[in-house]
């Protein structure tokens, strides 16, 4: 009999087509990236750094990485002044040519992966690149996360219009691309990154008509806030957006003032505006960091769910960094980018070092506690919602759906014979579960990858299971990260002694004989597992 | 700590199979509990194609009759559709995919064989990376997570009881009888028992004195965003299995496993690998129309495997009131019948719609113990992990 060494059908033996190998990988070119970059290619190692942007106008209208909200002027379009113009608002990147660093623009990132207590086929790290043509494996002895921030989204009936759009895509459009469609807005929040982000659109020649406030006072620092005040912005504390109105796109928010109990009360008033700016919650972005299997957890001073850090800005997983927004959000890290930069410095100062054990600095006391402020405004906008309007914009999928953790409407499910399975029956002893709900409601399952509704999602969970949003695991993720074309896929090729093996299951002959034929006993060595096999 | 309500049949584990299996039992007026590690449906079971066309297996029959119907009798949604076509890319492909066709057809059920232009038209995805294929008037899919709850649901509806994030601990035996399974909340008195907890069957049946030999694997599959509907959702071959799902998506799966060390306690990780590459390559082979689709997700799932990859239903001669059961990688379709089979086995002592002595654990008598070594089961994470 002949044995083979290892199960031929399995990964073991089947090496995986790297296109480069590079000393470190850094992921986001912003403050932080840039400075890990830069630091690391003045330390003689060879340093890829990819930043995803500009992506194409047909991405940002998919809402990817950042909900847009077809808030993108016409000279969107245009890519290579869209590169420019990205290029020119960072001077760095200049310098990090010049470092000697190997920057590719528009490349994304869309899997990162590392050998852990269940998986062994990596030969180490390993990152999945792609451009607009083509997509590639690269191995890098270090990673360094800098994949910056995003926004929660928030619904209200009407968010789905064009217009309706996160504080970091608005930014983005308004002061890196000059690209920032509309010329009115309304702010939603007003924590400091809130007040920050208005003020910078104000900067870029846009109305900030109001603040827009569920809470009672204000959050963010009074200084910018009197500032926006000067400039002439209504300050509506204690209101929530009722509508987003308008045919074609939003061409007024409908406010409403809120009572003492938290619901809105009285009569609605209109605010003519083209665009309403969501800034009730700024988040990490954990895509890569959490589907890498880095360990993750809800960190109020860092802004919601980020990465679990040492003193020098390792993650759980060896030679896996992360720095800037992604390793945590707080306002004075917004309103001073040397501290993101000195994030990056402590990150290459301690590449190829062994983790000393040090705990990462205690970081500043939040504004306000975020589990309370981002459920009251969920609260206050979705479930007091005077209409029913998808939440899950991709599946549409309603706030009552989810918490009713109905059947998806395709599947036109009238005769159901028993209508109390609520949230509540999926309870048992533990808190309710963002995936399991997902996968039975399909919120959060469609082509924007979860990013305009998870938050919603974990908060409307939250509220329906009275816990803070601590309480609610985070809905994983998985690569790709960035949504990717069957016909991108064909430009890694298989091993060849992969395809010789390509089963569609285990490969095993014994497993498809039919029961008629089956022998008695099993033995190894009894066992034919001579030629082809096809599993069923 | 308030003592748990004993039950007349305790199930461990709460995938397909011991959710099946409890709502079988439920529906007969058993009194009836399943424990769960995590939440049900987690691992392996909540994770797979949806494929219901196991025309090798004794429960074949039970399978095809149970399936169309399962909405009716669970009272729940399956998403379950009927007939699979089968598409080859090459004359080898075409060969080995006509087992299924004898095989069913040996049981009575017909197929079709498609050339090219045939199956074209069945498929509207497909084109001419094809040399053509099988339409098998049987078997179909269902969306796997939806099945579960149904299960989960339906034995409520009849009076079962789950309980989720519970670790079993041991188990009191008397008199060659299990008494009680020992949890981290206090022990549970029961009349029966049934193990049917995927990879940790292995372990928990050694407990017992006759161990149900498992090996752990990690599969993968990828998803794509929704495309209009064919009129047939399942179709695979190439070397992949899946289905299009009812919203529209590609959901496929295919390729070499790894094998895997199974943690004791807790839910174990399931990362995916850039093997998704390799499945979204022959996906776009298999449907050359949807190659412009892209992937939205991917998951994996960590999946056991007895010696001969076949089911193990059986009960235990050390024990007699123990019912030992694992699908061996491929139970969510059978799941409708390994369910009946296993209530058959804890109320009436034998199977009663089908011969299932291929099941026996008794097959294993004389395997090697060192099999997973000759078979080439190496697990190589663990070693790659201190390593690194």
């Amino acid at each position: 009999m002949n044995i083979p060494a290892s199960d031929p059908k399995s990964v073991t033996g089947k090496p995986l087509a790297i296109d480069e190998t590079v000393d470190v990988l850094v992921i986001g070119g912003g403050a932080a990236g840039l400075e890990a970059a830069i630091g690391a290619a003045a330390q003689g190692l060879s340093v890829l750094l990819v930043d995803e942007n500009p992506v194409s106008f047909r991405t940002m209208g998919d809402d990817v990485p950042l909900h847009f909200g077809q808030g993108m002027a016409a000279n969107a379009r245009n890519r290579t002044a869209m590169m420019e113009a990205f290029v020119a608002s960072e001077p760095r990147i200049e310098e990090a040519f010049e470092a000697g660093v190997d920057v590719r623009l528009g490349a994304a990132c869309w899997g990162l992966y590392a050998n852990g207590p269940a998986l062994g086929w990596m030969p180490g790290l390993v990152a999945g690149l792609a451009d607009e043509d083509r997509s590639l494996l690269v191995q890098a002895q270090h990673v360094i996360l800098a994949c910056g921030r995003r926004d929660m989204g928030l619904g209200f009936p009407g968010w789905e219009k064009p217009g309706v759009m996160g504080a970091t895509a608005a930014l983005t459009l308004a002061t890196r691309y000059g690209a920032f469609g509309p010329r009115q807005v309304v702010v939603l929040g007003s924590s400091t990154e809130a007040l920050t982000t208005a003020l910078a659109l104000r900067a870029a020649g846009v109305t900030i008509a109001a603040i827009v406030e569920q809470a009672s006072e204000t959050v963010g620092d009074v200084a910018l806030l009197a500032g926006l005040r000067e400039g002439g912005t209504e300050i509506l504390t204690r209101h929530v957006v009722r509508e987003a109105a308008g045919r074609d796109g939003v061409e007024a928010a409908l406010l409403a003032k809120l009572d003492e109990n938290g619901k809105p009360a009285g009569e609605e008033r209109a605010l003519a505006c083209d665009g309403i700016v969501l800034a009730v919650g700024t988040t990490p972005v954990v895509d890569l960091i959490d589907a890498a299997g880095c360990k993750v957890a809800f960190q109020p001073e860092r802004g919601g769910y980020a990465p679990v850090l040492d003193a020098s800005q390792r993650t759980s997983v060896a030679n896996v960094y992360a720095v800037g927004d992604c390793a945590g959000i707080w306002a004075a890290k917004t309103r001073d980018r040397t501290i993101a930069e000195a994030e990056a410095a402590r990150a290459v100062a301690a590449l190829g070092t062994a983790a000393t054990g040090d705990q990462a600095a205690s970081l500043p006391v939040p504004e306000c506690d975020i589990s309370d402020y981002r459920l009251a405004w969920v609260r206050a906008s979705v479930v007091e919602a005077r209409a029913e309007f998808h939440v899950c914009q991709c599946e549409e999928v309603t706030a009552r759906e989810i918490l009713e953790v109905r059947p998806p409407r395709y599947l036109d499910w009238q005769n159901e014979r028993r209508n109390d399975r609520s949230l509540a029956a999926l309870l048992g002893e533990g808190p309710p579960n963002p995936d399991q709900v997902k996968r039975l409601t399909r919120a959060g399952m469609g082509s924007c990858q979860g990013r305009r509704c998870r938050e919603q999602v974990a908060a409307l969970l939250a509220l329906g299971a009275a816990r803070p949003l601590s309480a609610i695991p985070l809905a994983g993720y998985r690569a790709p990260t960035r949504p990717l074309s069957l016909s991108m896929m064909a430009h890694v090729p298989e091993a060849p002694e992969q395809a010789a093996h390509w089963d569609t299951w285990f490969g095993m002959h014994a497993q498809w004989v039919p029961f008629w034929e089956v022998p008695e006993r099993y033995t190894v060595a009894t066992n034919d597992a001579t030629g082809p096999v096809a599993s069923e | 700590m308030s003592e748990i309500k004993g039950a007349s049949v305790i199930i461990v584990g709460g995938g397909v199979t011991g959710l099946s299996a409890g709502w079988w039992l439920a529906r007969d007026g058993t009194d009836v509990l399943v424990l769960e590690k995590g939440m049900i449906g987690w691992e392996a079971s909540g994770r797979n194609g949806g494929g219901c066309s196991h025309h090798h297996s004794p429960l074949f029959a039970e399978e095809q009759r149970l399936w169309p119907i399962m909405d009716e009798l669970l009272g729940y949604p399956t998403e379950f559709q009927g007939e699979r076509v089968r598409l080859a890319s090459s004359e080898h492909q075409m060969a080995l995919y006509g087992r299924a066709l004898r095989n069913a057809e040996r049981q009575g059920f017909q197929s079709e064989v498609l050339d090219v232009k045939q199956a074209k038209e069945l498929v509207p995805l497909a084109g001419d990376t094809i040399v053509g294929g099988y339409h098998y008037r049987f078997g179909g899919h269902a969306n796997p997570h939806r099945t579960l709850q149904g299960y989960a649901w339906a034995m409520q509806d009849h009076g079962g009881r789950i309980l989720q994030h519970m670790t079993v601990t041991g188990f009191r035996t008397e008199g060659g009888r299990v008494t009680a399974v020992e949890t981290d909340r206090g022990p549970i008195g029961c009349d029966s028992l049934v193990l049917a907890a995927g990879p940790q069957t292995g372990r928990l049946s050694a407990m017992l004195g006759q161990e149900v030999p498992v090996q752990s694997a990690r599969c993968e599959m990828i998803v794509t965003e929704p495309l209009p509907l064919m009129p047939l959702g399942g179709v695979d071959g190439c070397g992949l299995y899946g289905r299009q799902t009812l919203r529209g998506n590609l959901a496929y799966g295919g390729g070499p496993h790894e094998w895997l060390a199974m943690a004791e306690e807790g839910t174990p990780a399931k990362p995916t690998t850039p093997l998704m590459l390799h499945m979204g390559k022959r996906l776009a082979e298999l449907l050359p129309k949807a190659a412009h689709a892209r992937i939205i997700r991917s998951w994996a799932g960590v999946i056991e495997n007895t010696p001969d990859g076949r089911p193990v239903i059986d009960r235990l001669a050390s024990q007699a009131n123990v019912v030992v059961a694992t699908l061996s990688s491929v139970g969510f379709g059978l799941s409708p019948a390994s369910g009946h089979a296993i209530r058959d086995l804890v109320v009436d002592g034998s199977c009663s719609f089908a011969d299932i002595s291929s099941f026996a654990l008794s097959r294993f008598a004389e395997l090697e113990p060192n099999w997973r070594e000759l078979q080439g089961w190496q697990v190589t994470a663990a070693t790659e992990t201190l390593s690194a």
